[in-house]
C-alpha cells in the first residue's frame, strides 16, 4: 500500500495545484508532498533493505531496494526543487512574466513530472517502466519551454524531438527482449516483469539480447545524455527554469540509468559481462570528451553545468560497465551525491540569473564579494562537484575507479582521469571568474534571504555527511547493488 | 499461422507499410506525406487485425482497431491542420535531394535485412520473415529526420520510426501485453499532440516551420 500512496500523493497534489489558482500556500503544498514522498521513500528502504521485495497490484509495483534507493534520491532532490520553485514563481508573478494561471501549470507539471519518475523506479515491468520515462519527457517538454522565450521553444523542440527518437529505440529494444523471453521454453508465461525476464536472462537467444541492449543503451542513453544523443541536453537544462533544470539534471538523467542498470542485468545473464561492459565504456568515455571539449571554452554557467552532468553520467556509465557489487554501490552512491551538488549548483544559478539578468560567465563577477551568501554557496556546490573530500563524490569516484581496475578496465579508467583533469581545470577556471575578484566601487554586498540559503546548505551538509559516515545508507546501498549485480 | 492466404495478406499489408515510408521521402507537398502516413497507419492496424484473427486473439483484434483510428485517422487529421496553417507547405530545399533519398531508402532496406538475421533466425513463421520491412521503415523515418528541413516533416519521420517499430511488435511477438501497447500508443499520441502545440507557436514566433529557424542556441 505504501508503494501505492507514495504515487498517489503527488499525482493527487498535482491535480489540486491545477484547479486551485496559485498563492504561496499551494506552492508550499506541493513541496509538503513530496516530503511525504521522501518519508515513504525512507520508510520503504527500511522494510525491504533486508526484508522480502513489497509489491502491490499483482506486481505492477514492485519495490526492492533499488527502487527504494531511487525513490528517495527523487524525494531528497524533488523537495529542494520544490521549495525553491515557490520562490521562482513569485518572483515570475512579481515581474509580470508568468500569470498565476501559468504558474498552477508549472505546480501540477512539476507534481506530474515527479509522479512519473517514482513510476518508472517503481515499476515492476520493464514495459511500464517505459511508458513512464516517455511520460517525463512529455511533461518536461512543457516545463522547458515554459518562459515562452525563442530560445525555451527551441530548446523544448530539438528536446522532444531527439529524445522521442531515443526512447522509441528503447522502446524496440524492449520488445525484441519480450521476444526472446518469448521464445524460452513455456510460451504463456513469457511477459515483461523484471523477475520473470530475470528468471530466464540466461536462457535468452544472444544474438537478439545483443541488439536490444544495443538499443535499450542507445535509447534509454539518449535519455541519460550519453554521447553520441546528448545535443539535447545542454540547450534543455540551459533554458528550463532553474528548479526544473536542478530535476532534470539531479534526478531524471539518473532515473533513465536506473533503466539501463535493468536491463544490463538482464544482458549480463544471457551474454556475459563481456559486451554489455564494451558499449557501456565506449558510452561512457565518448561523453567524457565530449564533455570535455564542450566544457574549455563554455560561455554560459548554465550550460556549463549541464555538460558537467553529460561528465558524471560518462563516469556512471564506467562505473556500471565495471558492474561488481563494489562498482554499483559506489554508482548509486554517485547518483545521490550527484543529484544534490548539481541540485544545488542548478538552484543557485536560477537566483544568480534572477539577480544579474544574464547567463553568461563574462558578464558575471566577484560574486562572493558582492552576493557572499549566493556566491558561498556555488563555490562549495562547485567543489563537491568537482570531487573534492569530504563531498560523497569523492568517495564514490575513488570506488568506481578502484572497481574499473580491478576487472581490468583500468584502462579506462586512465583515460576517464585524464578527461576529468581536462574539466576539472575548465570548471575552475570559469568558477574563479564567476566568484573572485574585488566588488566594483561602491557597490554593497547582498544579503540572500534565508528561506533561499538553508535547504541549499542543509543539502551540501548531506552530502558532505555522505562523503564520511556511510550509515544511514551504507547497507541500502549494497542490498541495492546486490539487485543488479552478482 | 493458420494458412498461406495470412501470409500472403501480411506480405501485402507490411509492403503497404514500407512503400507509404518511401513516398514520404518521394513526395515534397507536405500534405500528400501526411496522406500516405495516414494509409500507413490503416495498414499497420490491419496488419494487427489479421494476426488478431489469426490467432483469435481478442485483445490484438482490439489494439488493431485503435491503431488504425489513432494512426491513421486522428494523427493525420492533426497534422493536416498544421499543413493547412502553413503558408509554404512544401519541402522545397530538402538537405538530400529525392533522388538521393530514395537511393538511400534501398539502402537502408538492405541494412535492416542485415541487422534483423539474428531476429528472423528466432521467429521461423511466414510473419516472422517480414520483420526486416518493419526495421527498414524505422531506418527510413530517421532518415527523413535527419534530411528534411521542415518541423512538419520531423513529426511525419518520428512516426516513421513509431510505425516501423510497431510493426516489428506485431510482427514477432503478436503485439506486446496490452497494458504495454496502450501506454506506448498513448505517449506517441501525446508526444505529436505536443509536438504540434510547439510547432503553431514556432509559427506564430519565427513565422516559418522550418527547422532552420532554429539556430539561437549554440555553444
Amino acid at each position: 500500500m505504501l508503494a501505492l500512496a507514495v504515487l498517489v500523493v503527488p499525482f493527487a497534489a498535482g491535480v489540486v495545484v491545477a484547479a486551485v489558482p496559485w498563492r504561496r500556500g499551494i506552492g508550499w503544498l506541493g513541496t509538503a508532498s513530496i516530503g511525504a514522498v521522501l518519508a515513504g521513500g525512507i520508510v520503504l528502504a527500511a522494510r525491504v533493505v533486508h526484508g522480502p521485495v513489497v509489491t502491490a497490484f499483482g506486481g505492477v509495483l514492485r519495490v526492492d531496494a533499488l527502487s527504494a534507493f531511487m525513490v528517495v534520491v527523487i524525494g531528497t532532490i524533488g523537495v529542494l526543487a520544490t521549495w525553491q520553485s515557490v520562490r521562482y514563481l513569485s518572483a515570475e508573478i512579481a515581474g509580470g512574466r508568468s500569470s498565476r494561471r501559468h504558474a498552477s501549470l508549472y505546480g501540477a507539471l512539476v507534481q506530474g513530472f515527479i509522479t512519473a519518475m517514482l513510476l518508472a523506479v517503481l515499476a515492476g515491468n520493464v514495459g511500464v517502466m517505459w511508458v513512464a520515462v516517455e511520460a517525463t519527457t512529455v511533461i518536461t517538454t512543457f516545463l522547458v519551454g515554459f518562459r515562452g522565450t525563442r530560445g525555451s521553444l527551441e530548446a523544448s523542440w530539438k528536446y522532444l524531438v531527439i529524445c522521442s527518437v531515443g526512447i522509441a529505440m528503447a522502446f524496440l529494444g524492449t520488445v525484441l527482449v519480450y521476444l526472446a523471453a518469448l521464445h524460452v521454453g513455456h510460451h504463456q508465461h513469457a511477459n515483461l516483469d523484471w523477475t520473470s525476464l530475470m528468471a530466464v536472462s540466461r536462457h535468452l537467444d544472444p544474438g537478439v539480447l545483443r541488439l536490444a541492449f544495443a538499443l535499450l543503451v542507445l535509447g534509454y542513453g539518449t535519455k541519460v545524455g550519453l554521447a553520441p544523443m546528448h545535443s539535447w541536453l545542454p540547450d534543455a537544462h540551459g533554458q528550463a527554469p532553474a528548479p526544473v533544470s536542478a530535476l532534470m539534471s539531479g534526478v531524471l538523467l539518473t532515473v533513465a540509468f536506473y533503466a539501463l542498470l535493468r536491463f544490463k542485468a538482464i544482458a549480463d545473464g544471457a551474454l556475459g559481462p563481456a559486451f554489455p561492459r564494451v558499449l557501456l565504456v565506449a558510452a561512457g568515455l565518448v561523453s567524457l570528451a565530449v564533455a570535455a571539449t564542450m566544457l574549455v571554452a563554455q560561455r554560459d554557467y548554465k550550460r556549463m553545468l549541464a555538460y558537467s552532468s553529460m561528465e558524471h553520467m560518462g563516469l556512471l556509465a564506467l562505473g556500471a560497465a565495471a558492474g561488481t557489487p563494489l562498482a554499483i554501490a559506489a554508482v548509486l552512491l554517485h547518483v545521490l551525491g550527484h543529484g544534490l551538488a548539481k541540485g544545488v549548483l542548478f538552484l543557485t544559478s536560477g537566483e544568480i540569473l534572477a539577480a544579474e539578468g544574464t547567463s553568461e560567465i563574462a558578464q558575471v563577477k566577484a560574486l562572493l564579494s558582492r552576493r557572499p551568501a549566493l556566491g558561498a554557496i556555488f563555490g562549495v556546490g562547485l567543489v563537491a562537484l568537482l570531487g573534492f573530500p569530504p563531498f560523497s563524490l569523492f568517495v564514490s569516484e575513488l570506488n568506481m575507479l578502484r572497481a574499473e581496475f580491478q576487472v581490468g578496465l583500468g584502462w579506462a579508467g586512465a583515460i576517464s582521469l585524464v578527461l576529468v583533469a581536462v574539466i576539472f581545470a575548465s570548471l575552475v577556471s570559469h568558477g574563479r571568474h564567476l566568484l573572485l575578484g574585488a566588488a566594483p566601487e561602491g557597490e554593497e554586498a547582498r544579503a540572500t534571504p534565508a528561506v533561499v540559503t538553508v535547504p541549499l546548505i542543509g543539502a551540501l551538509l548531506l552530502c558532505a555527511a555522505l562523503g564520511v559516515v556511510a550509515w544511514p545508507l551504507g547497507g541500502l546501498l549494497h542490498a541495492a547493488a546486490r539487485v543488479v549485480a552478482r | 499461422m493458420s494458412g498461406p492466404a495470412d501470409g500472403s495478406a501480411l506480405e501485402l499489408l507490411s509492403g503497404v507499410v514500407l512503400v507509404c515510408a518511401v513516398v514520404t521521402l518521394w513526395r515534397r507537398s507536405l500534405s500528400a506525406i501526411v496522406k500516405a502516413l495516414g494509409v500507413q497507419g490503416v495498414a499497420l492496424g490491419a496488419v494487427a487485425l489479421v494476426l488478431g484473427v489469426a490467432h483469435d486473439d481478442g485483445v490484438l483484434i482490439a489494439v488493431g482497431c485503435l491503431v488504425v483510428m489513432a494512426k491513421g485517422l486522428a494523427i493525420p487529421a492533426l497534422l493536416g491542420r498544421v499543413v493547412a496553417g502553413d503558408p509554404d507547405s512544401r519541402e522545397t530545399a530538402p538537405v538530400v535531394n529525392v533522388p538521393a533519398s530514395l537511393v538511400a531508402a534501398g539502402a537502408l532496406t538492405f541494412l535492416a535485412y542485415g541487422a534483423t538475421a539474428p531476429v528472423v533466425a528466432l521467429v521461423p513463421t511466414a510473419a516472422g520473415r517480414l520483420i526486416p520491412l518493419g526495421f527498414a521503415t524505422l531506418l527510413i523515418g530517421f532518415f527523413a529526420m535527419a534530411a528534411r528541413r521542415k518541423a512538419v516533416s520531423q513529426i511525419t519521420g518520428l512516426l516513421l520510426v513509431d510505425n516501423g517499430i510497431a510493426l516489428v511488435a506485431f510482427l514477432a511477438t503478436a503485439g506486446v501485453p496490452l497494458l504495454v501497447e496502450l501506454g506506448a500508443s498513448l505517449d506517441v499520441l501525446l508526444a505529436v499532440v505536443v509536438l504540434r502545440v510547439l510547432a503553431v507557436r514556432m509559427t506564430s514566433k519565427f513565422g516559418a516551420l522550418d527547422l532552420d529557424q532554429l539556430r539561437e542556441l549554440h555553444d
